[in-house]
C-alpha cells in the first residue's frame, strides 16, 4: 500500500458538542470532506498526525436565512450550494464558484468551512466571501465569536482560528449590486485557479482576487478609484500595483498581473449599464 | 467498521484513517476500483457513497461508516451501461472506465450532452478523446448520441 496512513490518528466526532469537547481536551486538525487533507496524506506532506473527523456533524449542513442574513453551515458542500434556491437568489456568484470547484466527486465532499479553514490563496469560494464582507462564525466550548472575513487570514495559510475552535457557519448580509465571478485555470474542470475573482457592482464596487497574493485579497484602492469615477484605465493601473502575484508551477507573476487587469476590465464592461 | 457494500452488509476491522480505496482493494479484494492520481483529480477511483460519486482515494474509511457504498463490482458485469461502453469502444486502456461508469450512474433522466460532460468533468481519460464515452452514456440514456465532429480519411 503506497499511502502513508501509518502514524495517523483519526478520531470521529458524533456531534458538535462532542467535537468541541474533543478540541478542548485534545486539539486536532479538523477533517471535513477530506478533499484537501487527504491529498496531503497521499503526498506524504501532512504534518499534523492527529485528526478530528467532523463529517458526521449534520447540524452544520443547513443553509438558512435568519432575518436578512444568509447563514451557510460549515459542512454545506458545493453540490448543496449549487442546488440551493436561497444561494441562487442571494449569492448567485457562489453557485458559479461552486460549479468550477473540481468535478462532481469533489463538489460532493468539499465544504464551505473546509475551503475557508484550508486557507489556500487559490480557494475558489474565498473571493466570493471576501467581496461580500462575509462573517465567519467560530465556536469553542467557551462560546461563539464572529470574525469579519477581511480579518480572518493573517498570512499565507494562516488564520485567526484557535486550536480549540471550529468554523460553524459563514454569514452573508444582503448584497446590493450585480455579482460577477470568473475563474481562470488550465481547463474548465479540475484545475486549481491561476486567478480567481469575485466582484459586486455597487456604488463603490467590491472586488476580491484569489491566487494573486499570499491570501485572498480585496483591492480597496482600486475599488475607491472606481467608486470615485476614475476611468477603467486608471483603475487598471492602480490594480496592477495593488496585487502581488508570484511565479509558481501554475502560472507566472506577469501572466497573473496581465490577466487580473483584463478581468477587472471584463467585470466593469459586463456590469455596465445595469 | 460497518457499511453496506454493493447491497451486502460488510464489517471490516481496519484503521479508521485508511483510505476507502485501499480497504476496497486490499481488505475486501474488490480490485475493479482503480487508483490513478491519488489526489482527487482524475476520478479513476470513483465509487458511489449513498448514491453520490466520490473519489475513494481521498476518503478516510471512517467517513463511510453506516453508508451505502457501490463499486463497479456492484453492477454485476452485465449492466447496460457496461455493454454500451464495450459497443462504442468507450474503453481503451481501461483504467478510467470503472470511474467513468460510476460517475455516469449519478446522471438523471434525459441528460443533454452538456449534462453528461459536466457529470464526467471529474473523470480524465487519456485514450479515447471522450467522444466514445459520451456516445455510450447518451445511448444508455436513450438520448441521441453526439455526431462525430470530424472524419478520419486515409488515402
Amino acid at each position: 500500500m503506497r499511502t502513508a496512513i501509518s502514524g495517523l490518528d483519526l478520531r470521529s466526532a458524533s456531534s458538535l458538542d462532542d467535537a468541541l469537547a474533543i478540541l478542548r481536551d485534545d486539539p486536532r486538525m479538523l477533517v471535513a470532506g477530506a478533499t484537501d487533507v487527504y491529498v496531503a496524506v497521499n503526498f506524504g506532506t501532512l504534518e499534523p498526525r492527529r485528526l478530528l473527523d467532523i463529517w458526521a456533524l449534520d447540524e452544520l449542513r443547513e443553509i438558512s436565512v435568519r432575518g436578512e442574513t444568509l447563514v451557510i453551515g460549515a459542512l454545506v458542500t458545493y453540490t448543496s450550494l449549487i442546488r440551493s434556491a436561497a444561494i441562487a437568489e442571494r449569492l448567485p456568484m457562489l453557485v458559479e464558484a461552486s460549479r468550477v470547484v473540481g468535478g462532481a466527486q469533489i463538489q460532493n465532499r468539499g465544504t464551505v468551512g473546509g475551503n475557508i479553514a484550508n486557507a489556500s490563496p487559490a480557494g475558489d469560494s474565498l473571493p466570493v466571501f471576501a467581496a461580500v464582507d462575509a462573517v465567519v462564525v467560530l465556536r469553542s466550548v467557551d462560546g461563539e465569536r464572529r470574525v469579519r472575513f477581511g480579518e480572518f487570514y493573517t498570512g499565507y495559510r494562516a488564520t485567526v482560528m484557535r486550536p480549540d475552535e471550529l468554523i460553524v457557519a459563514v454569514e452573508v448580509a444582503p448584497v446590493q449590486g450585480k455579482q460577477w465571478f470568473r475563474k481562470v485555470g488550465t481547463r474548465a474542470a479540475q484545475a486549481i485557479s491561476k486567478i480567481v475573482v469575485a466582484a459586486v457592482r455597487a456604488p463603490t464596487p467590491r472586488i476580491a482576487f484569489g491566487s494573486v497574493a499570499p491570501t485572498v485579497l480585496r483591492v480597496p484602492r482600486t475599488e475607491s478609484a472606481l467608486g470615485e469615477g476614475a476611468s477603467i484605465d486608471e483603475a487598471a493601473r492602480i490594480l496592477s500595483d495593488e496585487i502581488t502575484p508570484i511565479d509558481d508551477l501554475r502560472s507566472s507573476a506577469e501572466y497573473r498581473r496581465r490577466v487580473s487587469v483584463n478581468l477587472l476590465r471584463r467585470f466593469w464592461a459586463d456590469t455596465s449599464g445595469q | 467498521m460497518k457499511f453496506t457494500l454493493n447491497g451486502e452488509t460488510t464489517d471490516v476491522a481496519v484503521h479508521p484513517a485508511a483510505r476507502l480505496i485501499d480497504v476496497l482493494r486490499e481488505d475486501l479484494g474488490l480490485t475493479g476500483t482503480k487508483e490513478g492520481c491519488g489526489e482527487g483529480e482524475c476520478g479513476a477511483c470513483t465509487v458511489l457513497v449513498n448514491g453520490e460519486p466520490v473519489c475513494s482515494c481521498i476518503i478516510p474509511v471512517a467517513q463511510v461508516a453506516g453508508t451505502e457504498v457501490m463499486t463497479i463490482e456492484g453492477l454485476g458485469g452485465d449492466h447496460p451501461l457496461q455493454h454500451h461502453f464495450m459497443n462504442e469502444v468507450g474503453a481503451q486502456c481501461g483504467i478510467c472506465t470503472p470511474g467513468m461508469i460510476m460517475a455516469a450512474l449519478a446522471l438523471g433522466p434525459e441528460p443533454t450532452l452538456d449534462d453528461v460532460k459536466i457529470a464526467l468533468a471529474g473523470n480524465l481519460c487519456r485514450c479515447t478523446g471522450y467522444s466514445a464515452i459520451y456516445r455510450a452514456v447518451m445511448k444508455w440514456k436513450g438520448m441521441p448520441p453526439p455526431e462525430a465532429s470530424g472524419s478520419l480519411v486515409i488515402e
